[in-house]
């Protein structure tokens, strides 16, 4: 027994791949035949024993949760921090109980309250009211605690008047804030949470930090998974980085934060790589650096939505004589692949480059994106024959948030608006009075009178 | 960003407030003691935190559950008693079953009538009439319907039970409960249809003036059987499903064989006496009969086939259980 809430030792977790590298490598007909003849029958001996039967039993593995052993005390916050891959997720579900550990033990004290993707359970043909109830119990709340907490729920999510309304017809906004609703207003001694913040319009994103902090206050244990770093270091005192599996910072918040942010692992602002020799790339080009920047040159992780978004690289050209095409990838924080932007600089296209150093500055206008976080893919490839000479995925990330203070693409609309992009449009209005005849011509308005457009 | 480090040197409070433009923290002093809108500093907060929990630790609550987490080894325990928790959860999959069921559908809960209406119907033309197949002393659609309406049940139960990892496969990779709850409450759920059945036979009863006899206060004990029996099925097929989807094809092949070695359309008296013990291998023979007999009065008591088709149906109950258990663990990976 200990003082701990959660104490975890040694807790790995391997996944296997299905890889065809390996599967020709060294079999030869007579093994190919015997296995064929024995399959059917090991097969069936493996169904019984309940092992998992993999088509191909030549598989490679890979620890996706590798030797970690950490203590949480009662009341701590913990920010888990690292890229895409690096075993958050993993670490969450085998707390969760979603999956089991390969090796390796947790011990867990309180109740368990997890939330890994918000809104799994909701039944689309279920009204609101009804969902509450149905999402309550999935997460583990007695009959009698929905109940108790229903008015504040539904006051939390804002949508008194749509109780009734299957949730089919609720926009992804109304879902997403029903969802928070109910699982932050569960009670459970300990809280897992996955990203959760990345939900909602800006507004709602702020209404959820303050009931994250409060969450916090009321002395409960939190491990809370985010990309991003600001929330992080504001909601947690403490943070656990991990890389490849295993714990590789452990401490303070803002302290880890800061060494993950500056050591190049993390996916911020800026990458650039020092080293020639180990940047990505080969003999015909490497790539030195990626940034995010203002109109200005300024570097910046976060922007308005009304703002415009530079995203330059940087790369040397060390065999002349290719014609390059650099393009950035954009993905969002839900791997949706927002668009792809290639360099159609005139000067450069089509025209063989001469060895030397490169910038590729893209610049996304104002009022384009929609609000969250943008994972960039950074990539250049020669035509004839077509080669890829890099593509470094995750290379940089910013966010895109909304400030309402200036004329956007949401106009008088102040709830969630939704999708990747959110560009301003021109619209324009026909009117012909009801008594007016057949004949009269429609007015029409222009589109740029009464609002601002943006460089 | 990194404002956390100066944040400490602040010595009044300090309200954090995100600024849109550049996503670092704007610091604003307030002399007002307002405890709500003040918040510490991470760091400061988070020791606090620390001496108050360390200070609840030295009383622990004894209802504070702990929840060992480690690799299972072999075949591990039931946790009937983590079902039992979730029980909760089991009547609002019902709930939603049937409500979605019913929301979705045009006939609601008409189908739970028509489809052993119609079948019933078909069955007395070609296996009553032209088949002159005998029917224990009652009229044919009677005794048809008597084993159509628990067919129905196990069948529905069957299919059900078999793709609910399926259908649940969203919730089983990203929320924690019983995976048992899924197969067990789709087998429940199909208890109102059967309900709604029910008052089918009532009214061919009263229609063809057959009176129910004293023993038909031991129909729930077949319907337990029946639940039993297909529960057991259920938890086998649906842990098959989750890693090996040829169970989909096999389910309506499985139904058309169980159809036919279950005495539906036929009555078991057509085999002799000891042969009948073999049949109730068959735990829906025991189902079936016990059903027939209870409800109609047909036949005699079945009591050997009862004992049978119980120790059959339980078995498969308790090796369905143990079986779904040792595979459980996966369900996440290979969803």
């Amino acid at each position: 027994m200990s003082g701990y809430a959660i104490s975890v030792s040694d807790l790995s977790k391997k996944y296997q791949i299905r890889g065809p590298k390996t599967a020709h490598a060294y079999s030869t007909l007579r093994d190919t035949i015997s296995n064929g003849v024995k399959a059917p029958f090991r097969r069936i001996r493996q169904i019984v024993r309940g092992e998992r039967v993999s088509a191909s039993q030549n598989s490679e593995s890979f620890w996706a949760l590798d030797g970690v052993t950490f203590d949480i005390r009662p009341g701590e916050i913990i920010g888990l921090v690292g890229r895409n891959g690096a075993g958050k997720s993993t670490l969450l579900k085998i707390l969760s109980r979603i999956v089991e550990p390969t090796r390796g033990q947790a011990e867990i004290h309180g109740r368990i309250g997890s939330l890994l993707e918000i809104g799994t359970g909701f039944h689309p043909e279920l009204t609101g009211r009804e969902n509450i109830y149905l999402y309550g119990a999935l997460l583990g709340m007695r009959h009698r605690e929905i109940e108790r907490k229903y008015d504040e729920i539904v006051a939390f999510a804002e949508i008194e008047r749509f109780l009734d309304t299957p949730v089919k017809h609720y926009s992804s906004g109304m879902y997403m804030r029903l969802a928070f609703a109910v699982a932050a207003h569960l009670e459970t001694e300990i809280l897992f949470v996955d990203e959760v913040l990345a939900v909602g319009d800006g507004r709602f994103q702020r209404k959820c930090m303050a009931k994250m902090e409060d969450v916090g206050h009321q002395g409960r244990t939190v491990i809370f998974v985010s990309h991003n770093m600001a929330a992080v270091t504001r909601l947690c005192p403490r943070a656990i980085l991990l890389e490849k599996g295993r714990i590789r910072d452990d401490g303070p918040a803002h302290e880890v934060v800061g060494r993950y942010l500056s050591s190049g692992l993390a996916c911020g602002a800026v990458r650039t790589w020092d080293d020639p020799a180990r940047a990505p790339g080969g003999d015909v080009a490497r790539l030195r650096a990626v940034r995010v920047e203002t109109i200005d040159g300024a570097i910046a992780e976060t922007f308005d939505m009304a703002e415009p978004i530079c995203i330059a690289m940087e790369f040397d050209v060390i065999k002349g004589g290719e014609i390059l095409l650099p393009h950035f990838h954009l993905m969002t924080s839900d791997g949706i692949h927002a668009f792809t932007s290639i360099d159609i600089d005139p000067n450069w296209r089509r025209r063989p480059r001469p060895p030397g150093r490169y910038i590729s500055r893209m610049t996304i206008p104002g009022n384009m994106l929609s609000e969250g976080t943008m994972f960039v893919e950074a990539a250049l490839i020669t035509i004839e024959p077509l080669t890829t000479q890099f593509h470094v995925t995750e290379v940089v990330a910013f966010h895109v948030t909304e400030s309402y203070r200036v004329e956007c693409a949401r106009g008088d609309w102040e709830g969630e608006m939704g999708g990747v992009v959110r560009p301003m449009l021109p619209w324009t209005t026909q009117y012909r009075p009801l008594n007016a005849g057949v004949n009269e011509p429609i007015s029409s308005t222009t589109p740029v009178s009464g609002s601002r457009t943006f460089a | 960003m990194s404002s956390a480090g100066q944040m400490k040197t602040h010595a009044t409070k300090v309200r954090l407030r995100p600024t849109a433009r550049d996503g670092k923290w704007e610091h604003t002093t307030s002399t007002a003691p307002d405890k709500e809108t003040s918040v510490r500093t991470p760091h400061v907060a988070g020791n606090l935190r620390h001496q108050g929990a360390l200070r609840n630790t030295s009383n622990p609550a004894a209802d504070v559950p702990v929840t060992i987490i480690k690799p299972t080894v072999g075949w591990g325990r039931l946790k009937l008693n983590e079902l039992w928790e979730f029980r909760e959860l089991v009547f609002f999959f019902i709930w939603r079953d049937i409500k979605v069921r019913y929301k979705q559908t045009v006939l609601g809960a008409a189908w739970a009538i028509l489809q052993p209406l119609l079948t019933m119907i078909v069955f007395s033309i070609f296996f009553g009439r032209l088949g002159r197949i005998p029917s224990d002393g009652v009229p044919y659609p009677l005794f048809a319907l008597g084993g159509l309406v628990p067919w129905l049940f196990f069948m529905n139960g069957l299919s059900h039970g078999a793709n609910s990892l399926i259908e649940n496969e969203r919730l089983i990779k990203k929320v924690f409960f019983p995976r048992m709850v899924a197969p067990i409450s789709s087998v429940l759920s199909g208890l109102v249809d059967l309900a709604v059945a029910f008052c089918l036979i009532v009214v061919a009863m009263i229609y063809y003036e057959v009176a129910p006899p004293p023993q038909v206060i031991l129909v729930p004990a077949f319907i337990l059987l029946e639940v039993v029996a297909v529960t057991g099925v259920a938890l086998w097929l649906s842990a098959l499903n989750v890693q090996y989807r040829d169970v989909r094809y096999i389910v309506p092949f499985l139904g058309y064989l169980w159809l036919f070695t279950s005495p539906i359309a036929y009555p078991t008296s057509l085999l002799s006496a000891n042969w009948q013990l073999v049949y109730a291998i068959n735990p829906m023979v025991g189902v079936v009969e016990g059903m027939r007999w209870a409800l109609l009065g047909a036949g005699n008591p079945p009591v050997g086939i009862f004992v049978v088709s119980s120790l059959v149906a339980v078995g498969m109950l308790v090796s369905g259980a143990f079986f779904f258990r040792r595979v459980e663990r996966n369900f996440a990976d290979v969803a």
